[in-house]
């Protein structure tokens, strides 16, 4: 059952997943996305200021 | 001259049997005002340190909607639109879960923040790590659809290899299901109480002193970095 006020996907996912080889390595595209955006994550959390610190300072 | 009250606190402090002993036992490692700080060191104010309590608000979603499931059941998570909600709701704040607690483990790790008598700190916060990844396993395994039943037998070569297969059997959906609803998250809530009361008595570890700076406690901090 779908909710029809619902929009579809933005992305098709309906089909086999994409997968990227390099020597023993092999990820999915998904998972290897997923992973980029956790280290941008990570640097963004070292590198941007936290609210409130310079008034604390 | 009037004699001074008899000192009682010393003979209180002795009774209460094993209640008594257990009270006294927590209050002394866990003050009230160590236990709830409301203030915390300045360097705690940076994102870094957020990712830890976002992981148990995730830790948390998931297991409310980890039991909405549990009393529906599987015709209702696979068969409607508000269960296709919870179902989602379910994965999605995994995925969350385990995504800040990986990126709670880089800041911690780049941070040695096993420093300063932290190592159990430490040892908890990884044991609740791999316990998650099994709690995940398993619930890949009880999806009751056809990607649990490809990693099921996908799994079972691996575990048989290593000679557990007998008492963890992939294919044994009941007795997977009972790993993932009961015994794993229990491990893992068990786990995460024990590592957030840890921090607490501990306190949050300290960055790195400048290497400039000759500070004793830094030579401590070394010590404990290399036993």
């Amino acid at each position: 059952m779908r909710f029809a006020f619902l929009p579809l996907s933005p992305i098709n996912l309906d089909h086999p997943g994409r997968y990227v080889h390099w020597g023993v390595i092999q990820i999915s595209v998904a998972n290897l996305v997923l992973i980029l955006l956790m280290v941008l994550l990570f640097a963004a959390a070292i590198l941007l200021p936290f609210p409130g610190t310079r008034r604390r300072k | 001259m009037p004699e001074p009250p008899e000192d009682t606190s010393a003979a209180q402090e002795e009774t209460g049997g094993w209640t008594g002993w257990v009270r006294r036992r927590a209050l002394r490692s866990f003050p009230p005002e160590q236990l709830l700080p409301d203030k915390q060191p300045i360097y705690v104010a940076s994102w870094i340190y957020v990712f830890g309590v976002a992981t148990i608000a995730a830790f948390i979603v998931v297991l409310a909607s980890g039991g909405l499931l549990a009393l529906r059941g599987p015709a209702w998570w696979h068969g409607s639109g508000v269960g296709h909600y919870v179902n989602s709701l379910h994965l999605w704040s995994v995925e969350i879960f385990m995504a800040f607690m990986v990126i709670h483990l880089w800041g911690k790790f780049f941070m040695a923040a096993w420093r300063g008598k932290r190592a159990l700190t430490w040892i908890t916060g990884a044991v609740s790590f791999l316990a998650s990844i099994g709690t995940a396993f398993t619930g890949y395994l009880t999806q009751q659809n056809l990607a649990s039943q490809w990693v099921s037998t996908q799994a079972k070569d691996g575990l048989n290899s290593v000679g557990i297969g007998a008492y963890f059997n992939v294919l044994d959906f009941g007795q997977m299901l009972m790993w993932h609803i009961v015994l794993l998250p229990l491990g893992v809530g068990i786990l995460v109480v024990a590592h957030v009361l840890l921090v607490r008595r501990h306190g949050v570890v300290p960055p790195f002193p400048p290497k400039d700076t000759h500070d004793p406690d830094s030579a401590v901090a070394q010590g404990a970095v290399q036993a």
